[in-house]
């Protein structure tokens, strides 16, 4: 078929020409409509192709043997006999993977199968290949570890005594430090005991966050291939494919030329697959000596131990106002449980005090963050990176506050809006539409009817938040860009986005595609997005810290606008006009000031090609490095090129008979700088809300103690962990903001987690105004409300009494 | 230890060899190649393998694939009709219901099911409904809407994409999956 033959068809997809003055005057096109996803229909048909859904010829199923004990150390592993099952190919054990990893340069703490010592129940241990599972699985019961116990610390301020210290849990990383330690940070802006002493109203607080975990619905998978011209190929259900593929090669000594890592469609992430996993390294490996396809699956109990969830924090608060409401002191002090193994924590250590400074003013502010290691699975990044923590307690410290003003809260908050500008830690805000989220949920809840006037049992709480959009510097430091794109325009009209972002179901292909659209004026449909394939793509750094919109997304917008002005300047050519007339939108080139004038998109492409040759180009983003940040120890961390805002008001009804949290209605503004596509946005702004909601009311991830079950999992499924189910989630009501912020692709800011944030705190200073009860540890279960009533009953008996 | 058994799957008899215990999902996933089921949970908690017997919603994941002889078996690779999707699919692309999608199979299966008994189901009837389906992306907002958006199709015979369109005020791109001719806005 000839290109011509292909005009009139396109025709009929192409926006009818009409339409195309209203196009002229201005605005977007593509950019803020409500359009379909890319790939819904995949998903909708049931063809996605995830991991586990991939099955390649002559494939072996792999099994992890996991540590039965909290701390010990291997005496001996025994595989014999598992080898010499029939069925099985291959037994591996820590010995034959000896190079640690971590995501963090700086703390590589793990090994892909144990080496000498077991660290919790469900480290991995040794790992077999055989022909089937059930095969696989009846090897793991051959294979004998004899371990010799160590005494085990479930509770972090067990593990900072110092007998803990002589069998600590790693060895110390510095001579005389303490190996449960992995990270204290201790930084102070302004003299915060100077103002706190300054003070009319100093609230303190103990907070407790319990530990919650990802729970994506699929679970981790991994296949890895050795290829006949000795390339290594993995498939896995990743969230950081770069990181990955760095980390594969490097812990097997492979040139990371000589690995392709392939993220097929992935089920589900939230921050739990955001480093590499045992399996991944044991397929590899297992590949390269069996020479046969490998995959794992976990099971679910093993996503349950894979964890990587919210740290536990115990936090102590004290928050200092003047009368006239202004925050002068905010003093912090927080216990980090980790877990076994560092992960993300020297992050997370920062991040808890951090992450805090806005969107309030504080006059000064000092925190102290421990991060500890204790005989549990692994804590690390979900969802809300580090700060979902402090923000708890900080939100209900500031109502505490508020309340000894006399100011009603939401008023309290307006008041110390911190607008743009420098926050006390020095992070550079260019905008800010916090007031405008305040505002919204005021107005949309109710506020000013309800609040403080319900019947007993019924209560409003609010809650602000603030989060970053991207990491401005990478994991491991390079000053090379942090996202990259490639983009392909073909003479049939067809526009191919090739790019390096994990799409998770946040919409990040989607997100590029509408960029390619809005840029080039073609229809969604003739739109391709090829992503997450180490061969096929520039490199990215991953779905983690809410940074593909505004980091891949302005690469995708340098790469479309560098092919679209040449498409534009050849148009431009063919009709003797300055370029700057010609726009591309809805399928057409056309003259903004004269829309008769007007050609179809395949033609311009045609012209384009004719002129340039074929048509091209590569766009990259790397975050600013002026003027973003102070210049103290770890005044990078926590800096970003633009920062979100959320508010929410929750609304909640308080059963003083069972303890049970009714949470009815949640109203959430988020300033996502500007939606690219609002209904990508509102199921970000439903989906953060919902998983917060949960962490409050719901679930726990937590251990059981005792001597023969102690360091278990205490509830290693989707039922008994207590994810919600249709009938357990409030009414979500997503309000969205725009600020238009200068560093982000037309504007656009992240809305994948901050607006997590503000549900545990909205929902704590609901249950206050419910029944006049502060509970400030989590979650909310009935037996923990249910006591706090009988508690502040039994208080206000003997007060009587007396 | 392989059984020879004759199944019927999304209108088609097929003969499998499964081991004796395999369940229906393992059967349909790993024999028949049928992926669109997924497994989420193999214990029955997360309604991610939910596929259609007879109509009626069950978790094929704790399902010995014999309770499945002589049903038919429908999964979600079997609801579209033909080329054009069924109005439950054409809704979750059009209202954003599906974010990682892992779990949307088995959703469309529980929806399917509620709807081929009520159409006009109420927000409670289609939450009681998709109770035995866990999402962990949506919050579920959007997938109640969606399931609405079909029901009104399925009632009215207008195209999910109308409804939306009157729903939000805005104009909403044809269906990909249409042929060009009909696909003009």
């Amino acid at each position: 078929m000839r290109s011509e033959d292909l005009l009139p068809l396109q025709e009929r997809t192409a926006d009818r020409p009409e339409t195309l003055s209203k196009i002229a005057a201005g605005g977007f096109r593509m950019i803020g409509g409500r359009n379909r996803g890319v790939g819904g229909f995949q998903k909708s048909t049931g063809k996605e192709i995830y991991t586990d859904d991939i099955v390649l010829p002559g494939m072996l199923h792999g099994k992890i043997l996991r540590s039965t004990e909290p701390h010990a150390r291997i005496q001996s592993i025994d595989t014999s006999a598992a080898l010499a099952l029939e069925g099985v190919h291959d037994v591996i054990t820590g010995r034959d993977m000896p190079t640690a990893y971590g995501i963090i340069p700086w703390t590589p703490d793990e090994h892909a199968l144990a080496v000498e010592k077991v660290r919790f129940v469900g480290d991995a241990v040794a790992c077999v290949a055989a022909v089937d599972e059930d095969t696989a699985n009846a090897a793991l019961d051959l294979i004998d570890v004899e371990y010799e116990t160590l005494p085990y610390y479930l509770d972090p301020e067990e593990a900072l005594t110092p007998e803990a210290a002589e069998t600590p849990i790693h060895a110390p990383r510095k001579p005389g430090g303490n190996g449960n330690i992995l990270k204290r940070v201790q930084l102070e802006f302004g003299p915060v005991d100077e103002k706190m002493s300054e003070a009319d109203v100093v609230v303190e607080g103990e907070y407790y966050f319990h530990g919650t975990t990802h729970a994506p619905i699929e679970p981790h998978c991994a296949i890895a291939r050795l290829n006949q011209d000795g390339l290594l190929e993995l498939w896995s259900a990743t969230q950081v494919p770069h990181y990955l593929h760095r980390e594969i090669a490097r812990v097997l000594g492979l040139d990371v030329a000589k690995v392709r890592v392939v993220q097929p469609a992935v089920g589900g992430a939230f921050g739990g697959k955001s480093e590499p996993f045992d399996l991944e390294f044991c397929v590899a490996l297992l590949a390269l000596r069996t020479g046969r396809p490998v995959k794992i699956l976990y099971t679910r109990e093993e996503v349950f131990y894979s964890h990587r969830g919210r740290h536990p924090m115990k936090m102590k608060y004290r928050v200092g106002a003047s009368e006239d409401g202004r925050i002068l002191a905010v003093d912090a002090e927080t216990i980090l449980d980790g877990g076994a193994y560092a992960s993300f924590g020297l992050v997370t250590t920062y991040y808890s005090g951090q992450l805090l400074t806005a969107p309030y003013e504080m006059e000064s502010y000092r925190f102290d963050s421990t991060r500890v290691y204790t005989n549990k699975a692994p804590c690390g990044p979900k969802r809300g990176h580090g700060s979902v923590q402090p923000r708890f307690a900080f939100e209900i410290s500031l109502d505490k506050v508020a309340e000894r003003l006399r100011m009603d809260p939401i008023e309290f908050r307006r008041g110390v809006f911190m607008g743009t500008g420098r926050t006390v830690n020095e992070f550079r805000v260019q905008s800010n539409g916090f007031l405008e989220c305040l505002e919204a949920v005021e107005k949309a809840s109710g506020w000013k009817e309800k609040y403080g006037k319900m019947p007993y049992g019924g209560g409003l709480g609010v809650a602000g938040s603030c989060y970053i959009s991207g990491t401005n510097y990478p994991i491991y430091p390079n000053p090379m860009p942090q996202a990259a794109v490639q983009v392909q325009v073909e003479r049939s009209g067809r526009v191919t986005v090739l790019h390096g972002a994990s799409e998770i179901g946040q919409g990040s292909d989607s997100t590029m595609a509408y960029i390619a659209c809005e840029e080039l004026g073609v229809p969604l449909d003739y739109v391709r997005v090829f992503s997450a394939d180490t061969d096929l793509v520039p490199v990215d750094l991953g779905a983690y810290s809410s940074r593909e919109t505004v980091m891949v997304g302005n690469a995708c917008l340098m790469a479309c606008r560098r092919v679209g002005d040449l498409v534009r300047g050849s148009v431009a050519a063919e009709w003797e006009v300055e370029p700057s007339r010609v726009r591309l939108a809805g399928g057409w080139a056309f003259d903004v000031k004269d829309t008769e004038r007007r050609m179809l998109i395949a033609a311009a492409f045609q012209l384009a090609e004719a002129e340039h040759g074929t048509l091209g180009a590569v766009g990259h983003y790397n975050t600013p490095k002026e003027g973003v940040h102070g210049d103290y120890r770890g005044a990078t961390i926590g800096a970003s090129p633009a920062y979100s805002f959320t508010a929410h008001v929750a609304e909640v009804e308080v059963d003083p008979d069972t303890g049970f949290v009714d949470v009815r209605t949640i109203w959430v503004a988020h300033d996502c700088g500007r939606a690219l596509n609002p209904v990508l946005v509102e199921g970000q702004i439903e989906g953060s809300a919902y998983m917060g909601h949960a962490e409050a009311v719901l679930e726990a991830q937590e251990y059981m103690v005792g001597e023969h079950e102690g360091g278990l999992h205490n509830a290693p499924s989707l039922l008994d962990y207590r994810i919600p189910t249709s009938m357990d989630c409030p009414e979500f009501v997503p309000l969205i903001v725009e600020s238009n912020d200068p560093e982000g692709p037309y504007g656009a800011k992240e809305a994948g987690e901050g607006p997590l944030h503000p549900s545990l705190p909205a929902i704590a200073n609901a249950i206050y105004d419910a029944i006049g009860i502060r509970i400030d540890s989590l979650p909310f279960t009935p037996p923990r409300v249910w006591q706090a009533i009988q508690d502040a009953e039994a208080v206000k008996q003997a007060e009587e009494v007396a | 230890m392989k059984d020879v058994l004759t199944l019927r799957v999304n209108g088609d008899q097929v003969e499998v060899g499964v081991p004796t215990h395999y369940t229906l999902l393992e059967t349909l996933r790993y024999v028949l190649g049928l992926t669109g089921s997924k497994q989420g949970c193999d214990k029955g908690d997360c309604g991610a393998c939910t596929v259609l017997l007879d109509g009626e919603a069950h978790l094929s994941c704790i399902m010995p694939v014999y309770e499945a002889l002589g049903r038919e078996i429908t999964t979600v690779e079997g609801l579209a009709d033909g080329p054009y999707p069924h109005p439950l699919q054409d809704a979750f692309d059009l209202t954003g219901a599906a974010q990682c999608g892992f779990c949307t199979p088995g959703i469309l299966c529980s929806a399917h099911g509620l709807l081929a008994e009520n159409r006009s189901p109420s927000r409670l009837e289609i939450q009681q409904a998709l109770s035995g389906n866990l999402c962990r992306c949506t919050g579920y907002t959007k997938i109640f809407e969606a399931v609405e958006v079909a029901a009104e199709s399925l009632r009215s015979g207008k195209d999910p994409r109308d409804i939306v369109a009157e729903r939000y005020e805005v104009a909403l791109p044809a269906r990909s999956m249409q042929p060009l001719e009909e696909s003009h806005a």
